[in-house]
């Protein structure tokens, strides 16, 4: 079967998904592939480069539809577009099936099999094609640098002989994976960075990309992030209360805002009102990473940036990853690359729609003309759920308690098993001969210091205290001694052959004991 | 010498005996106590030899030190992955020496019993002690050395089955002959009964004819504990042959003999209840041989077995800033030691942090793996057992596992149905990364899963451990 891509047909969009990398990955997993010229030039890939990789350079973008069983693209598809489809093609781009009814029916009425790449399922195993984060990646780096780029001071402090200059402080909103890739970059440019997010388990991430989480004075029980699928949901209305009340006491403080509140399949919720605005320093940057879902912020103008009347620099772009196209491409063909090793099992060239498999099955819009969309949910929840409470710090007198009782437990056993022996002793002693007892209570005697002593010893000295209870358990050769003396020959015989085997024993088991100690060796 | 200068002699014997056990709670203090030890045993004969009750001395020191320049070859030729073996056939030794030693304290009792008063008090030695005996005293003599025959002869055919199975010699499968454990249930009642016939005064022949079975029980029971086992076992044989010392020195009413015998007899009970916590499994159900019956069917393991090339551990070894080596019987069977041995100089010569982790049954007898690293020349200071090491493994970049399974399956944590739950494990899947070194595909010793091999952190390094950890060493820089 053909891979195709098209050049992207919407204005400014510069990415292209396919790179002669994923060419390669993909000829490799049985496909021809095909690119319409022009497709990745303004992503930095040359047509020749796409024909040294084995890419068939086709000259119109109906001839590459016509051409290709399977067309990969970036964006959203137009009406012409889809109506190039028919019912034995198979289309993978995004496709935003929310909010794209007339192109869900289109796609039906067409038969092709629609694979929407923002639809694939939020599980360990489908992170390698998830377009979204690696887009949102490419958003949240670029987000920073843009803010940079409008802001006239450094990110990081320094004093100079010029003078001292305090590093800036960026409040980023929204710890999902662009929120947390801005985290990064801002840490590692020597800001001072900030992040809040409404769900409180992920503060432990912000914390370990080197920010400081913002966290409220607000007592409510909040939805478990992984009951629905790791994204953010609506917030209460007091909760929304206390978190603006957090910002207009951090609005004077920052220079750089970049808000990134996405809630999905709704308008972006408004976190970053008109009097936080007013209230920032004149030279402050807002980047609203929301502008296409109507901005956290609402003085955003989408696409566009602006300047406030105080002097505040609002960017309301939203096509970050466009801004960087040779690596949203390259990250955004590897996504399509391993979704089509994932369609294609047997590595033969042949798509294997496989309606069973969660991951298909969650990114599969239309299939076999029908709409197969939205999907159930995915059988594997992979989303580490919120932390179960820690358990509850013992008070000292509580710890006390408890050795206090452990104690007493220690006792009881131990003066149990020393009246039960106790008992025993007694009971023996009842019955037998004095001459026993003398032997008897040397006996139990070692046996307590035998148990006294071997516990001390080291585990790794297990295989030398084998050796050398083994060598001293030869000790019977005293027994033997003293009955080869006897008068019976059989006796005598006997008595030798012990003594012979002891010896043996006590030579074999000294000496090996000490080969084997003579080699540990401190380092 | 008169009686009061071996009883001495004993004493100090005793002490010095305890010393030696009780220096082996740390690596530069054992050296001193295998002297300590020596002196003790060269004490003890020579105070037997010139006590009383001895004769024929010069016999006696031809006999020792024939068997001593035996014992001193062994010694020096013994390979270090040979020690089970060795221990096991030692064993053995001092089973048989008490069974002898227990025939003739019957045949002494019998010769004895049909003299005369008159002849009775020219006797010397043994015959004296025994000859002065009350009837009563006689009776408890009886016991005793029955006991210790019986003790004896148990661990006697029983160690030589474990020096076979270590050795190879002998299947290490579990193998049982048809009715099981009622065969030893059996043999067990009838020497009971043969030990009642026996104080009645049924004669000889009770005697010899309990020595069979038990000479049958040892073989049996042994023989139906599998390999894995083997740890148990030896640690168990190891009390035995302590016991047999212990109740043929009661019957022949020498202390030193109790003494060291019931020393021996607890170090090897206690080695054998941590191997078997350890194992998380009770002493009774290893000598029932076999693992337990699981309570449903085993966790399903899902995900493959990924492969890894020596140039990819290393590479990721070239990386790691901390290393954690688990080796296992495997490594030993591979003699593997050597190269592991070499691989750690390599890496801490490059400044990282490499340790060893020793599960306490790992190998086939108990600190087998100490020992093996020890010859190579392994520091024994970045040897840790498990509890000292299993909370390190999620700050660790990589986990090697050298031959070793089911003492690093997670299964023993997460599936409860299956036969090792409970068992505490080292936890090396919680680190970074885990190259496992193993021969095949197959299941370990006990058939069971590992769930590990299919981790997602986890890649295989198939091939024998000698030559994929050799192939590894020039790879690393």
């Amino acid at each position: 079967m053909k891979i195709g891509t098209p050049k992207e047909i919407y204005e400014g969009e510069a990415r292209v998904a396919m790179t002669p990398d994923s060419a390669l990955q993909l000829q490799k997993l049985g496909y021809d592939c095909a690119i319409e010229t022009g497709a990745g030039a303004a992503a930095g890939f040359s047509d020749a480069a796409y024909e040294a990789a084995g890419v068939e350079i086709v000259k119109t973008a109906a001839a590459l539809w016509k051409e290709a069983d399977i067309i990969a693209k970036v964006r959203q598809p137009s009406e012409t577009e889809l109506k190039r489809l028919s019912g034995d093609k198979t289309l993978i781009s995004f496709f935003n099936p929310g909010g794209n009814a007339e192109g869900l029916e289109l796609a039906k009425a067409k038969g092709a099999s629609v694979i929407a790449m923002e639809m694939v399922p939020r599980i360990s195993r489908a992170q390698k094609m998830d377009a979204l984060s690696s887009m949102a990646n490419i958003a949240g780096y670029r987000a920073v640098i843009e803010a940079g780029n409008n802001f006239g001071r450094f990110f990081t402090g320094q004093i100079t002989a010029a003078g001292k200059v305090p590093p800036a402080k960026v409040l980023v909103v929204g710890a999902g994976v662009a929120g947390l890739a801005a985290i990064g970059t801002s840490t590692s440019l020597g800001a001072v960075t900030y992040a809040f997010d409404v769900r409180p388990e992920v503060a432990e991430q912000v914390e370990s990309m080197g920010a400081e989480f913002v966290y409220l004075d607000f007592e409510e029980k909040q939805q478990d992030g992984a009951a629905t699928g790791g994204y953010a949901s609506v917030s209460s209305p007091e909760f929304h209360a206390a978190q603006l009340k957090k910002f207009r006491e951090l609005a004077p403080e920052v220079d750089i805002v970049i808000t990134t509140a996405l809630i999905p399949n709704r308008e972006a919720p408004e976190l970053w009102t008109e009097d936080m605005v007013q209230a920032m320093k004149p030279g402050s940057v807002i980047v609203d990473l929301a502008a296409e879902k109507g901005g956290n912020c609402k003085l955003t103008v989408k696409d566009e940036k602006i300047v406030t009347d105080n002097g505040v620099t609002i960017i309301g772009y939203t096509d970050f990853p466009s801004r960087m196209a040779t690596q949203a491409s390259t990250l955004y063909a590897t996504n399509i690359r391993h979704m089509m090793t994932d369609l294609t099992p047997e590595k033969d060239g042949q798509i294997v729609h496989n309606m069973e498999d969660d991951v298909i099955r969650g990114a599969t819009v239309t299939h076999e003309g029908e709409i197969t969309f939205p999907p159930p949910p995915p059988k594997v929840q992979a989303i580490a759920a919120q932390k179960q409470e820690k358990p509850k710090e013992l008070t000292p007198e509580e710890i006390k308690a408890q050795e206090a009782a452990a104690f007493k437990a220690q006792t009881k056993t131990q003066v149990t098993l020393l009246v039960v022996g106790a008992v025993l002793l007694l009971g023996v002693g009842l019955i037998a001969p004095a001459s026993f007892m003398q032997h008897f209570i040397v006996f139990v005697l070692s046996v307590f210091i035998g148990f006294q002593v071997i516990w001390n010893v080291s585990h790794s000295l297990h295989t030398p205290l084998m050796a050398v209870t083994n060598a001293i358990s030869s000790i019977i050769i005293l027994g033997a001694l003293m009955q080869i003396g006897s008068g019976s020959w059989l006796v005598i015989v006997l008595a030798a052959l012990s003594v012979f085997m002891a010896g043996i024993n006590i030579f074999g088991g000294f000496l090996v004991t000490r080969r084997m100690l003579a080699m540990f060796q401190k380092s | 010498m008169d009686f009061g200068f071996t009883t001495a002699a004993y004493v100090v014997a005793a002490v010095l005996f305890i010393l030696s056990l009780g220096g082996l709670s740390g690596q530069e203090s054992a050296k001193r106590a295998v002297w300590y030890g020596i002196s003790g045993m060269a004490l003890a004969v020579f105070a037997t030899l010139i006590g009383p009750g001895s004769g024929l001395w010069l016999l006696s020191l031809i006999l020792i030190a024939g068997g001593g320049i035996i014992g001193y070859f062994v010694a020096k030729r013994v390979q270090m992955t040979e020690m089970p073996q060795l221990v096991a056939a030692m064993h053995s030794l001092v089973g048989l020496a008490a069974v002898f030693v227990g025939f003739n304290a019957h045949i002494e009792a019998a010769r004895i019993a049909t003299m005369t008063p008159e002849a009775r008090e020219a006797l010397t030695g043994f015959a004296a002690l025994v000859a002065h005996k009350s009837p009563v005293e006689l009776s408890i003599l009886k016991v005793e050395l029955f006991l210790g025959v019986f003790i004896g002869a148990v661990t006697f055919t029983g160690s030589v089955i474990a020096f076979g199975k270590l050795a190879g010699k002998v299947t290490s499968k579990a193998t049982k002959l048809p009715g099981g454990h009622m065969l030893n249930a059996a043999s067990a009642i009838l020497s009971v009964i043969l030990l009642i016939m026996y104080m009645n005064g049924a004669g000889g022949w009770t005697l010899i004819v309990m020595t069979l079975l038990a000479f049958f029980i040892g073989y049996h029971l042994i023989m139906g504990i599998g390999g894995a086992d083997m740890p148990v076992v030896v640690s168990m044989l190891n009390s035995y042959s302590g016991w047999a010392a212990a109740a043929i020195g009661f019957s022949l009413g020498n202390d030193l003999l109790i003494v060291v015998g019931a020393l021996v007899g607890s170090s090897g009970a206690i080695l054998s209840y941590i191997m078997c916590k350890a194992m998380n499994r009770s002493f009774v159900s290893v000598i029932l041989g076999g693992f337990g019956g699981t309570t449903g069917p085993a966790m399903e393991v899902e995900g493959e077995q990924v492969a890894i090339d020596a140039e990819g551990v290393a590479a990721a070894l070239s990386e790691a800033d901390s290393v954690i080596i688990v080796p296992g019987y495997g490594m030993a069977v591979a003699q593997a030691q050597n190269a592991v041995s070499d691989l750690t100089r390599k890496l801490r010569g490059l400044g990282k942090n490499v340790r060893f982790a020793i599960h306490p049954v790992a190998g086939r007898l108990p600190g087998h793996m100490n020992v093996l690293l020890a010859e190579a020349r392994v520091p024994y200071d970045i040897v840790m057992e498990m509890d000292e090491i299993n909370d390190d493994f999620p700050d660790t970049d990589v986990v090697i596992v050298i031959g070793s399974n089911d003492i690093v399956n997670p299964a023993a944590q997460e599936d409860p149905n299956s036969p090792i739950a409970g068992m505490p494990v080292l936890e090396v899947w919680k680190a970074k990364q885990v190259f496992v070194s193993k021969r095949g595909q197959g299941t370990g010793y006990s058939g069971i899963e590992n769930p590990l091999f299919y981790k997602e952190n986890t890649r295989m390094l198939y091939g024998d451990a000698k030559d994929s950890v050799d192939k590894l060493i020039p790879l690393i820089d």
